[in-house]
């Protein structure tokens, strides 16, 4: 049965459930995991996406910016209510 | 002010596209004009520490980048709270008139367009409190 679920503004997402997916490691692996944080004063880290804008889809590169003021703004999502 | 806007979300163009043609272009006449940018999987919001694994979604996080590509503030939000526009047009304003003076003023706390800056120097040394008073915090 499905049950209607409450609406945030935060897009719901799934995921996997039940016993845990345990892998069978062959060999010992390192797993470095490094969280580069941005910081205030430090350059701010390209990237390419596409996009959509003004009827057009397109491509952005943020290093296509250099010499203009950018704002770069991230959100949960579309259709997300604020 | 000439400033370059940038929208992103885990959201595909297509989606921006319908969310921009059904609803947006009822807020804002024509649409938005910025573009709306994807980033499927959260790669760009990881790094730059916006990206919610869990809720796989991106916080409300909101960067101002320098004409040489240099991060000059942010805020980040959780969803249920939205942003202040207008505190981010002040931040800017702020930003450019400490480079168009490449550093000779600084603006204090409850700077705005027209409001006392300061000039950084020796002396200025314990000397702020002629300066700027408690109340200039506030509009």
């Amino acid at each position: 049965m499905a049950e209607e679920a409450a609406v945030g503004c935060a897009r719901p997402t799934g995921g996997p459930v039940g016993e845990d997916v345990t892998e069978v490691e062959a060999s010992p692996k390192i797993i470095k995991e490094e969280r580069t944080m941005v910081m205030v004063g430090q350059k701010a880290p390209d990237f390419v996406a596409p996009g959509y804008q003004q009827g057009k889809f397109i491509n952005i590169k943020l290093s296509d910016y250099l010499g203009k003021w950018v704002v770069l703004c991230f959100y949960p999502g579309d259709f997300t209510f604020v | 002010m000439g400033v370059e806007v940038l929208s992103m979300s885990i959201d595909s163009m297509f989606v921006h596209k319908m969310w921009d043609d059904d609803e947006l272009a009822k807020m804002v006449a024509g649409g938005v004009p910025f573009p709306m940018l994807s980033d499927a999987g959260g790669k760009v919001g990881k790094v730059y520490g916006v990206f919610d694994e869990t809720a796989g979604v991106e916080a409300r996080g909101r960067f101002i980048i320098d004409p040489d590509g240099v991060i000059q503030g942010f805020e980040v939000l959780t969803p249920p709270v939205g942003r202040n526009v207008n505190e981010s047009i002040r931040q800017i304003q702020a930003f450019q008139l400490v480079r168009e003076t490449k550093g000779a003023e600084a603006t204090p706390s409850g700077w705005r367009p027209g409001k006392k800056t300061l000039k950084p120097g020796i002396e200025l040394v314990g000397k702020v409190w002629q300066e700027w008073k408690t109340d200039m915090a506030f509009d």
